[in-house]
């Protein structure tokens, strides 16, 4: 982890002392809002009002606001089910994040799709996918769609560092190559999949170079650098806008463990002190603070806002009720068709006949029960 | 009417549709510049161009997936897969995706994607190339699979199966391509998840799809000849949704029913209709319902052992026989006995 650390690099020039002052107090605001955010869902989760899977952004916030910056509101976003940070930063309004997670209607998914499966077509987030990489070849048909109609949107499509072991990865850029879609592929390199270091994992772990086997522009920027991750992803967006699919690697790091559940036990003490220092949002903090950008007042005037939004977040996922089960055979199918199954657990296929007695003479008391 | 082959059927729905919607193009391994493994698409790249008939690289879970993608933003993608035992390259992106995504996002988005596929045996390529796995995507809510096995219903579903904004698992049958049958001229789209009877008849129910819907109606028109029996042909046509109502109303009608299916016997879509008979029809069955099934094996290369593991038209002539033997009906050929197997 140490050495991939120090491979960190940005790919652009930064921007005027001003304008980049303005840009990462609204890039620190942002970071804190996934920060609280996904630490209120940890706690909703230990409370049992969140089910199922639950993977946080925790260490990913600068790597979050930067790649979000830098696309158009009609460009598409496809990731994966470490995406509540994304759908926030994408527009969508926390308190249908939150309601998604809690299960409810008024969620992005309605509550069909919980912390794995947010989806909303105004904000153009076309799905966090739960199956490892399988958002790869959904997103790039989605390119192929956009260049059909020759449209001039952007697909950006995130992906672990795992991900990158698996044949839907190659297929995929191969195509996005091959067709020259308009598509970036984003690398968010945590250094772990689940418990797996990319070193046990890739036979070439500085994965951006991967792009070399599709004739595919590629870069590697630290993800800890909100602005660096914004110019090299509106570099990336700009090759694809143009017809050249683009690989970006982000290389960051997962403060807590694969999910809310994981202990993360695998990682050394010297990890996990050395992950207390290089917390992304505590190293912008002191560096605004440093260079007279920020200041206490304003930190805690941006945690009490935040504060506020995840609070209001929360009290709404809580007010917000859950799925009518007379709902539940309404996507299945977006044709109607014949003989669609609308059977609950415990329903016959077909109306049994009536029981059998019924059917009988009533006994004739006069013959007693010996019989 | 005109009377063409099923090829031909599938060829020209293909062409007057994507004539008809600019959102319909084609994509698949060697569907443009070789025109098609079995040649459907022979012509189109002329036609349309690479645009709309799109040669992929190999890459099934790719190009499906991209498929998927592409109709989640409105195009309505018919992909081929060679044949559909390459399709499994493709599962995770058929299952977790095409089948999830209308549900999982809470009806946000829809997949209007057709998979045009071939199964079955009998051409000798033996284990990997022989399979009917049509189950395995029938077996998925959010699928619909539908196996057309006249030139007629070949193009009526592909029809309805473009027009549909669920994904359509579409089977054809290498066996089949070649069979001629009237086509109606006109453009109106078949019902998915509706079967039909296509010989009405009383002394039993013989129930197929694909391949084994053209077996049964073969059968049963020679055991009228032969044996003077009247059978009752139902074409599954639809295999998700499953037509029950259909199975169930003949078997009430004619009390006894047997089942063919081109695949392997266990857990599969035979048993489905046989439990279904079982759930609507349970005090109608004179004989218990027979299925005629594909030997459980891998299919070897062979041709000797190839046609001894595929179903025959004597395999279900025995299996009529004896469950009509079961019933007791009297027809003189019958009362000689049985052969026992």
């Amino acid at each position: 982890m140490a050495t991939q650390a120090r491979q960190r690099r940005s790919a652009v020039p930064q921007a005027a002392p001003g304008e980049r002052h303005a840009q990462l107090r609204q890039f620190y605001r942002d970071m804190v809002l996934v920060r609280r955010f996904e630490e209120r869902a940890a706690r909703a989760y230990t409370e049992a009002l969140i089910g199922g899977y639950c993977h946080l952004n925790l260490g990913e916030e600068a790597a979050v606001v930067g790649l979000m910056s830098a696309l158009r509101p009609t460009d598409y976003l496809f990731t994966n089910y470490r995406e509540h940070g994304y759908a926030i930063m994408r527009g969508i309004d926390p308190k249908r994040v939150m309601a998604e997670l809690y299960g409810r209607v008024d969620g992005v998914s309605k509550g069909w799709g919980g912390s794995m499966h947010m989806f909303d077509v105004t904000h153009r987030l076309l799905g966090g996918y739960g199956i490892v990489g399988g958002q790869l070849p959904l997103a790039t048909g989605a390119a192929l769609a956009i260049d059909y109609r020759g449209g001039d949107e952007v697909v950006m499509c995130t992906l672990g560092d795992g991900t990158t072991a698996i044949g839907a990865f190659h297929e995929s850029l191969n195509i996005a190559a091959l067709w020259n879609l308009p598509i970036v592929f984003v690398i968010i390199n945590n250094g772990l999949g689940m418990g797996t270091t990319v070193a046990k994992s890739s036979a070439e772990p500085e994965l951006y170079k991967r792009g070399a086997a599709y004739r595919m522009e590629s870069a590697r920027v630290d993800g800890f650098d909100p602005l660096a991750v914004r110019d090299a992803a509106a570099a990336a967006v700009e090759a694809a806008r143009g017809g050249r699919p683009y690989l970006l690697e982000v290389v960051t790091e997962r403060l807590r463990g694969h999910s809310v559940v994981d202990p993360a036990k695998y990682r050394s003490a010297a990890e996990v002190e050395r992950l207390k220092e290089e917390d992304p949002i505590r190293l912008l903090g002191a560096k605004l603070t440093a260079d007279g950008a920020l200041d206490p007042d304003a930190i805690a005037a941006i945690e009490e806002e935040v504060a506020a939004i995840v609070t209001a977040a929360a009290d709404f996922a809580a007010s917000s009720p859950s799925p009518d089960v007379s709902t539940l055979f309404d996507y299945t199918y977006a044709t109607p068709v014949p003989n669609d199954s609308r059977r609950l657990p415990g329903q016959p296929l077909f109306e049994p006949l009536p029981a059998s007695a019924a059917l009988l003479p009533a006994p004739d008391p006069a013959l007693g029960a010996s019989a | 009417m005109t009377i063409m082959t099923y090829r031909q059927a599938l060829h020209d729905t293909l062409r007057a549709e994507m004539l008809r919607d600019d959102n319909v193009f084609l994509m698949g391994e060697e569907i443009g510049v070789f025109e098609g493994s079995y040649k459907i698409t022979a012509g189109l790249l002329k036609e349309f161009g690479e645009k709309r008939v799109r040669d992929t690289p190999i890459a099934e879970e790719g190009f499906a997936g991209a498929a998927i993608g592409a109709a989640m933003l409105g195009l309505r993608p018919v992909i081929e897969m060679m044949t559909i035992n390459f399709s499994m390259l493709a599962l995770d992106q058929i299952i977790n995706h095409a089948a999830k995504i209308y549900g999982m996002f809470g009806g946000q988005a829809s997949v209007p994607l057709v998979i045009r596929t071939p199964g079955g045996g009998g051409q000798q390529l033996g284990a990997t190339h022989s399979q009917n796995i049509e189950l395995f995507y029938a077996f998925v809510p959010g699928m619909k699979v539908v196996a057309p096995s006249s030139p007629a219903d070949a193009k009526a579903l592909l029809l309805a199966a473009i027009r549909d904004d669920d994904p359509v698992l579409f089977l054809e049958n290498l066996a089949l391509y070649n069979t001629k049958g009237e086509v109606p001229d006109d453009d109106t789209p078949a019902e998915i998840g509706r079967a039909a009877v296509t010989r009405p008849g009383k002394d039993l129910t013989l129930i197929g799809y694909s391949r084994m819907a053209h077996v049964a109606a073969e059968v049963a028109a020679s055991l009228a000849e032969t044996d003077g029996l009247d059978i009752e042909v139902v074409d599954l046509r639809s295999l998700r949704p499953l037509d029950r109502e259909t199975i169930v109303a003949s078997v009430r009608k004619t009390h006894a029913a047997v089942v063919l299916e081109d695949d392997w016997l266990t857990y599969g879509i035979g048993a489905e209709v046989a439990a279904s008979i079982s759930d609507g029809a349970f005090d109608y069955l004179d004989a218990p319902v027979r299925r005629v099934a594909m030997a459980e094996v891998p299919m070897p290369y062979s041709k000797t052992l190839e046609t001894a593991a595929l179903p025959s038209r004597d395999d279900v002539t025995v299996a009529i026989r004896q469950t009509l033997a079961a019933v007791g009906h009297r027809t003189a050929p019958l009362a000689l006995g049985v052969p026992q197997s």
